[in-house]
């Protein structure tokens, strides 16, 4: 990873954060293999809201969690900022998470038994230049539940805790597997707020999967997956704050 | 603190019941340890140090008389450090308050204290006086068990006249630091006391002036015992050598080194049953943990941290429980280890006996607990570790169940729908449930050590007192008397009747190999003394050749039908060979045993005897008593309820205390296995539990499911157990097999009930625990939540 520390000092500081190239993943299952992506080609550019858009079993994950680097695909290429992913080892793969990537899950993921603070302290503690975990979760409007555990929340609540979570580490690209997924829509919106917010005042790069069309209007980009492939990528130039967005 | 560390301690707190159980089996194991390497260290260390001080002797002989001239050609055989001459002799004592006659040993000490060899520490009053014939030192058993002290006196017959010995200190030898008669069971201080007397006055009493009868060698460093042995023999000979032995085999040194080594024995194997329990449950645990966590893993390792941070993580988890285990077990251990040194003073007297709990036991103890924590975490770290994030964001697939072997055999209309839900989670993860099967069964084994020696112990007094020894006195003439003497013993008031005893001190050889021991010639078809063979009938004794002690034939390479070569030490020492005619099994020491009459004709002796074994009419038994006291002939007279006595009261102390903590130790591992096994079988199917309540359920119904899985474990694990046990009460005889005693394998149907009993009502106490927390089940919140 040392390309990818290269990188950050800020060489390739302009133009691409993230170049794919030709990823496949197919998972083995014995008698079947399931063609999860089949030749992505895709390129997401510093401080970009990008939407992923598709029907389920698309391959919108598997994809984000190799641009995360939690996976790694079975063939093609991927580069943050010049730095080859796809080379990395292990360890390279933790710190490059550990570093760079703030990750936001479809089903939270907190850790129930740690409060709100405790969860985003988990990954303050960790990095190097981190928000304090309250000024996180001030961002995204929690100042006042700081001391609760997980379960002491509604479902909004722990998105947001688990996105101050993710930001706390500033970190630079921010990726959310459907962070709206289980929340109706005026608690989706608050979510999106938050999310569009680090985007914008933090300069974040950020990628969010969604099955809902709607959000797509608050993206920079928007990208359409259909059965492992790209089918077509939209630019929006007319983007929406998120509470002007109807589901 | 970290919220990593943070999250640690909450995750422990939560399932703390398990956590508790798991580091109170490992607490044991380790208490264990501590206890009994601490207690082998001090007494070690003790015997050791006791030893230098005070020249505990190298090398012990007996002997009729030989001059004192004799003492500088010992002295000059190469190797030999110092000499120390003695007279030593048996007599009868009548101490105030007891009508039975009790037995002293006299030993000679010098006049004036010098550094003799198993010199005295005085623990009350003062050395011997010159020129005071009648004073004496005695033993602190002795003078604790009649409450005698510098002031007081007790009567002796030496030679034919009762004489007061007054006593003028209390004092411990290192001789006698296990004060037993030789051929008793038990240490009995009440009937057995050793005097150190003056040197002079005891030849003199005893017609040994100018001479002794027993001799002490200490050897140089390095010099060869065996050679110092057979030229002592050589000098002795002529003089009546008993033969001389190593102090491996003088008895009290003989019997402590035995506790010794068993200590250490058990120290080293028992508690790794319970750290193998223990381990085991860890693991059971912490791979259920890890599996409930794996969205947790996902989103720790997301998040940047490492594989290894997580895997220390959950490693972190396990030592924790083992680390706190294990420091509780230790500080245990040392109060244990404490308690079983005090207790072990009642039987070993040592003028010092301090506690040490050595640095390297401790280490020890934490390194077994590590060993424990590592052993147990070890596969579901791994797990953990190798968990793929992005495959745990994804909910574990649900389990595959199939149909089980009785079902696919189509005997499923036998079975009700519970019961099916039963055998098919049994069968799905049959490995965890015969893990479980075989801890429970460990403890059920512990049960039964625990409790089998009451079974073999009623068995070994029955069968040494009931059926071999059945008579009430056995008595010890001073030297071999011709057969009027029997005539006249059972014409003593009380005497139902009399049968004569000879025995003859001997030295086997078998090749190489040799041992000391005595060849009792036995009348035919006794009826007081008799051999007992394995099934515990009277051996008929063979008119040909020797019945020997298995114990002693293997030691001696000897089977049924070979040959051996006996030594006689006395008389005209006559060297005769023998054949091995049969094998016999007795528990105590061992002994060879030939026709009476072949004996005599050995000896080319009449009807002689040295002894003579009596029945007696209880009723009649003060005046016999009495008699006996005064006889100068009698130099030791062994009561059998004495015996019995001695034995019953050393055994209810050390059984109670021994029994208690083997129930305690093994339901510990009971309620460990089946609570933890009842935990995880309702982490896991709390959903599928609660969702049959929402479907109409009772809650008996969705117990019965789950407990029902456990009653299934149990009742298959309690007749294991058992085997289990009767298999450790087997390794236990097998330990105890020495050449100083031995155990019968007997297991009693109370033992076996008791065991089975016990582990039954701990796994109905952890069920009741587990029935308790699926009452409370909260419906809502387990549907909601999302595994
Ligand atoms: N670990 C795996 N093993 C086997 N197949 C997998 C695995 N992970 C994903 N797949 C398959 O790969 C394909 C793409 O999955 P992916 O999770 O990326 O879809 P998605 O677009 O995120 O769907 P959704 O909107 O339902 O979350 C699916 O067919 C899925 O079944
Ligand atoms: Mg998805």
């Amino acid at each position: 990873m040392i390309e990818v520390e290269a990188a950050r000092q800020g060489t390739v500081a302009e133009g691409a954060v993230f170049i794919a190239r030709g990823i496949t993943k197919i998972y083995d299952m014995g008698e079947v293999q399931v063609h999860a992506l089949r030749g992505v080609d895709l390129e997401l550019d510093g401080g970009e809201l990008t939407v992923l858009l598709g029907p389920s079993g698309s391959g919108k994950s598997t994809l984000l969690n190799i641009l995360g680097g939690l996976d790694v695909p079975t063939a093609g290429q991927v580069f943050y900022r010049g730095g080859e992913l796809t080379a990395a080892d292990e360890k390279g793969l933790t710190r490059y998470r550990r570093h760079h990537v703030g990750f936001v899950f479809q089903f939270y993921n907190l850790i129930p038994s740690l409060t709100a603070r405790e969860n985003v302290a988990l990954v303050t503690e960790i990095s190097p230049d981190p928000l304090s975990p309250e000024e996180a979760l001030d961002l995204v409007g929690l100042g006042d539940r700081m001391d609760h555990f997980p379960a002491q929340l509604s479902g909004g609540q722990q998105q947001r805790v688990a996105i101050a979570r993710a930001v706390a580490k500033q970190p630079d690209v921010l990726l959310c597997d459907e962070p709206t997924g289980a929340l109706d829509i005026e608690t989706g919106v608050l979510v999106l707020e938050a999310i569009e917010r680090v985007n914008r005042e933090m300069g974040t790069t950020t990628a969010v999967i969604t099955h809902n069309a709607a959000i797509a209007e608050m993206a920079d980009r928007v990208v359409y997956l259909a059965d492992g492939r790209i089918a077509r990528v939209v630019n929006n130039d007319s983007k929406k704050d998120p509470r002007e967005l109807r589901w | 603190m970290r919220a990593i560390h943070r999250k640690l301690l909450r995750d422990l707190w939560q399932i703390k019941g398990q956590v508790f159980a798991i580091a109170a089996v490992i607490g044991v194991g380790v208490a264990m340890f501590v206890a009994y390497l601490s207690t082998f260290d001090s007494l070690s260390g003790t015997q050791r140090a006791y030893y230098e001080r005070y020249r505990f002797g190298d090398v012990f002989a007996s002997l009729k008389r030989a001059p004192d001239s004799l003492q500088a050609r010992l002295a000059e055989i190469p190797g030999v450090a110092q000499v120390e001459a003695r007279v030593v002799a048996e007599v009868t004592l009548d101490v105030e308050g007891m009508t039975e006659p009790v037995t002293g040993r006299l030993v000679s000490v010098p006049e004036r204290k010098t550094a003799i060899l198993n010199d005295l520490s005085m623990i009350e009053g003062r050395y011997i006086e010159p020129g005071r014939g009648n004073e004496v030192v005695v033993t602190e058993g002795f003078a604790l068990a009649h409450g005698l002290g510098p002031g007081d006196s007790v009567s002796a017959v030496i030679n034919g006249r009762s004489r007061d010995l007054e006593i003028v200190g209390v004092a411990l030898s290192p001789e006698f630091i296990y004060t037993i008669r030789p051929g008793a069971l038990m240490p009995d201080d009440a009937r057995f006391g050793v005097f150190w007397m003056s040197r002079k006055a005891l030849a003199n009493a005893f017609d040994m002036e100018g001479g002794f009868n027993d001799v002490v060698l200490r050897l140089q460093p390095g010099a060869s015992e065996a050679e110092i042995i057979a030229r002592t023999d050589d000098l002795l000979k002529k003089y009546g050598g008993l033969g001389a032995m190593s102090r491996d085999f003088q008895i009290s040194n003989w019997y402590l080194s035995s506790e010794l080594k068993q200590l250490k024995g058990f120290g080293t194997v028992v508690p790794f049953i319970f750290l193998g329990v223990a381990a085991f449950l860890l693991n059971v645990v912490l791979t259920r943990i890890v599996s409930v966590q794996r969205e947790q893993i996902a989103a720790l390792k997301a998040l940047g941290y490492s594989n290894l941070e997580v895997g220390w993580h959950y490693s972190l988890w396990s030592l924790l429980v083992a680390g706190s285990g294990g420091v509780v077990g230790a500080m245990m251990g040392r109060n244990m280890g404490q308690g079983m040194l005090n207790m072990y003073n009642g039987y070993f007297r040592f003028p010092f006996l301090e506690y040490r709990l050595a640095p390297d036991v401790v280490l020890g103890a934490l390194g077994i607990s590590l060993l424990a924590a590592i052993v147990g975490a070890s596969q579901a770290v791994r797990g953990a570790v190798k968990l793929p994030p992005a495959e745990a964001m994804r909910p574990e697939p649900p389990a595959r169940y199939r149909k089980t072997l009785v079902e696919r055999l189509g005997t499923e209309k036998w079975f009700s729908q519970p019961a099916r839900m039963v055998l098919r989670n049994l069968e799905r993860q049959p490995l965890r449930a015969l893990a479980s099967i075989i801890g429970i069964s460990c403890s059920g084994g512990l049960l039964v050590i625990g409790l089998f020696f009451l079974d073999s112990i009623e068995v070994l007094l029955d069968v040494q007192f009931n059926i071999a020894q059945r008579q009430d006195i056995t008595l010890t003439f001073v030297e071999p008397r011709s057969s009027g003497a029997l005539f006249e013993v059972s014409r003593l008031p009380g005497v139902v009747s009399a049968e004569p005893a000879r025995s003859v001190p001997v030295r086997l050889r078998a090749g190489h190999l040799s041992r000391q021991t005595a060849v009792t010639g036995l009348v035919n078809d006794p009826r007081l003394q008799r051999v007992v063979s394995s099934d515990y009938q009277p051996v008929e004794l063979p008119p040909e050749g020797v019945l020997m002690t298995r114990k002693l034939a293997e030691i001696l390479g000897l089977q049924q039908g070979s040959v051996l070569t006996v030594e006689v030490l006395e008389g005209a020492r006559p060297v005769k060979e023998a054949v091995v005619a049969d094998l016999v099994d007795e528990f105590m020491g061992t002994a060879v045993y030939m026709d009476m009459d072949a004996l005599h004709r050995w000896m080319r002796e009449g009807s002689n005897l040295s002894g003579a074994y009596l029945q007696v009419d209880s009723y009649h038994a003060d005046a016999l008593y009495a008699h006996l006291k005064s006889l100068p002939s009698v130099a030791g007279v062994a009561l059998k309820s004495a015996a019995i006595d001695a034995f019953n009261n050393q055994m209810d102390e050390m059984m109670g205390v021994f029994i208690f903590f083997n129930i305690l130790f093994a339901s510990i591992i009971t309620i460990g296995v089946v609570y933890n096994a009842a935990r995880i079988s309702l982490s896991e199917r709390s959903r599928e539990l609660a969702s049959l309540r929402v479907l109409g359920f009772t809650r008996g119904e969705i117990s019965s499911i789950l407990l029902g899985e456990l009653a299934l474990i149990t009742l298959v694990a309690i007749p294991l157990g058992l085997m289990v046990g009767y298999g450790f009460a087997a390794l236990m005889v097998t330990a105890f097999d020495t050449e100083l005693y031995r155990f019968p394998l007997v297991v009693s149907s109370r033992t076996f009930g008791v065991s089975a009993l016990v582990v039954a009502l701990a796994a109905t106490f952890s069920g009741l625990v587990v029935r308790r927390r699926l009452d409370h089940l909260d419906l809502v919140e387990v549907l909601k939540t999302r595994e």
